[in-house]
């Protein structure tokens, strides 16, 4: 039996046809995703998510002092197993994480606040450090009070 | 003999891409060339089928706005010269979080829907007939809302507003500063019109001060400052409206 010839191949490969994927009046839109690393690539982004991040810390740093009040409560036992309990490597490294984001949480909350509060006196616009400034003073004064409040 | 950079733009043909790939050029740095001068080289000189939007090439229309290795610009205010040293490349990729309709062209459609939404126009309770003559301003009362109003539709603070990303239902920094621009208009009466479309989890609730928007505006319209105030101004509405339920 002939076997059938195939055609002959054309002189020329045809070029492969791009099939366009849209319809004349909808262009077809390239829409990326939004990675869910996006706030790694750039340093500001990091900052805001540390700035956000802090706020577990500070209330880790409530319910810690909360603990801390109850113990005082319930007498000089408990008190001196909670200095005990705080002592212990777990705690110690909880305090020191929770003191740099309380630090970062106050300075970026501080120095955000002139964004969010233009105070004007006769009709100018006072400069943004002498809105923050009267936070860190008052800071400043609670954080001297209160160390001489512990340590007098 | 001029400096070279190279410049690596980003190009999507929706007939024929799946996604963006980068084309490299190597063009020749001016001191006084920006980046959109470069891309006009290019397609004068180079490749006539590079595709980007531009029009006043002084930082007026706002149509030019990129992503000039990584960062919201404006192609027309970025000069060449500060990238140009240790052989470094600059990377223009098309405004992010807007869709891509070709190259470096953007479709703002969804923008210029939560623009209108927002009202920004004078809105007069009663109007005064036509031979009243104009609303009178003083030049206090014009600073007031002056930075607001330079605001050029750039969408270069969307580009850089991470919520806006995550979340493509938020009104979004430049349409809060104009309603805030209008708010803050002496001869405008409108703000609780707009407070019923922005005191809302999609309107100013959704912002959570990344302050993105602010650092990249070229005219220092400071939105992310515009939005904490309409915040302020939401929480004392409501306060009042508690205290005092049966005032105004």
């Amino acid at each position: 039996m002939p076997v059938a010839k195939p055609a002959a191949a054309p002189s020329k490969p045809i070029r492969a046809k791009v099939v366009p994927i849209y319809s004349e009046f909808h262009p077809r839109w390239y829409r990326p995703r939004v990675s869910v690393y996006w706030w790694l690539g750039q340093w500001q982004y990091l900052k805001f998510i540390l700035r956000e991040l802090s706020s577990v810390f500070v209330a880790a740093f409530v319910v810690v002092t909360l603990f801390q009040l109850r113990a005082l409560r319930q007498g000089p036992e408990a008190y001196a197993r909670f200095q005990h309990w705080m002592q212990t490597p777990f705690a110690i490294a909880l305090s020191v994480i929770s003191f740099f984001f309380v630090m970062l949480h106050t300075i970026t909350w501080f120095n955000l606040a002139p964004r969010a509060m233009p105070i004007r006196v006769r009709g100018k616009r006072v400069p943004e450090f002498l809105v923050a400034a009267p936070n860190y003073v008052i800071w400043l004064v609670v954080s001297v009070a209160v160390a001489w409040l512990v340590l007098k | 003999m001029a400096d070279k950079i190279t410049l690596e733009i980003a190009r999507y043909s929706p007939e024929q891409d799946v996604k963006p790939s980068f084309a490299t050029y190597e063009v020749p740095v001016y001191k006084e060339w920006v980046v959109l001068d470069a891309l006009n080289h290019i397609k004068d000189k180079v490749d006539g089928s590079l595709t980007y939007r531009w029009s006043c090439r002084m930082g007026i229309c706002g149509s030019c706005g990129m992503m000039v290795n990584g960062e919201p610009k404006l192609a027309c205010a970025t000069f060449l010269s500060s990238y140009a040293h240790n052989g470094n490349k600059i990377r223009v990729e098309p405004l992010r979080y807007f869709p891509v309709i070709r190259d470096l062209v953007t479709e703002l459609s969804d923008f210029l829907v939560k623009l209108k939404k927002v009202k920004p126009w004078l809105i007069r309770k009663e109007k005064p007939a036509l031979g009243q003559g104009e609303f009178l301003q003083t030049p206090d009362q014009l600073e007031n809302y002056k930075q607001f109003s330079m605001c050029i539709n750039c969408t270069l603070c969307y580009s850089a507003c991470p919520v806006v990303g995550l979340d493509p239902i938020f009104v979004g920094p430049a349409a809060i500063a104009l309603a805030q621009r209008y708010n803050m208009d002496s001869r405008d009466q409108g703000a609780d019109e707009r407070i019923a479309v922005l005191a809302h989890p999609e309107g100013i609730w959704g912002c959570t001060f990344v302050g993105e928007c602010t650092r990249v505006c070229p005219k220092h319209v400071d939105p992310a400052g515009a939005i904490q105030q309409y915040k302020l101004r939401a929480v004392m509405d409501w306060v009042k409206s508690f205290v005092m339920p049966r005032a105004s």
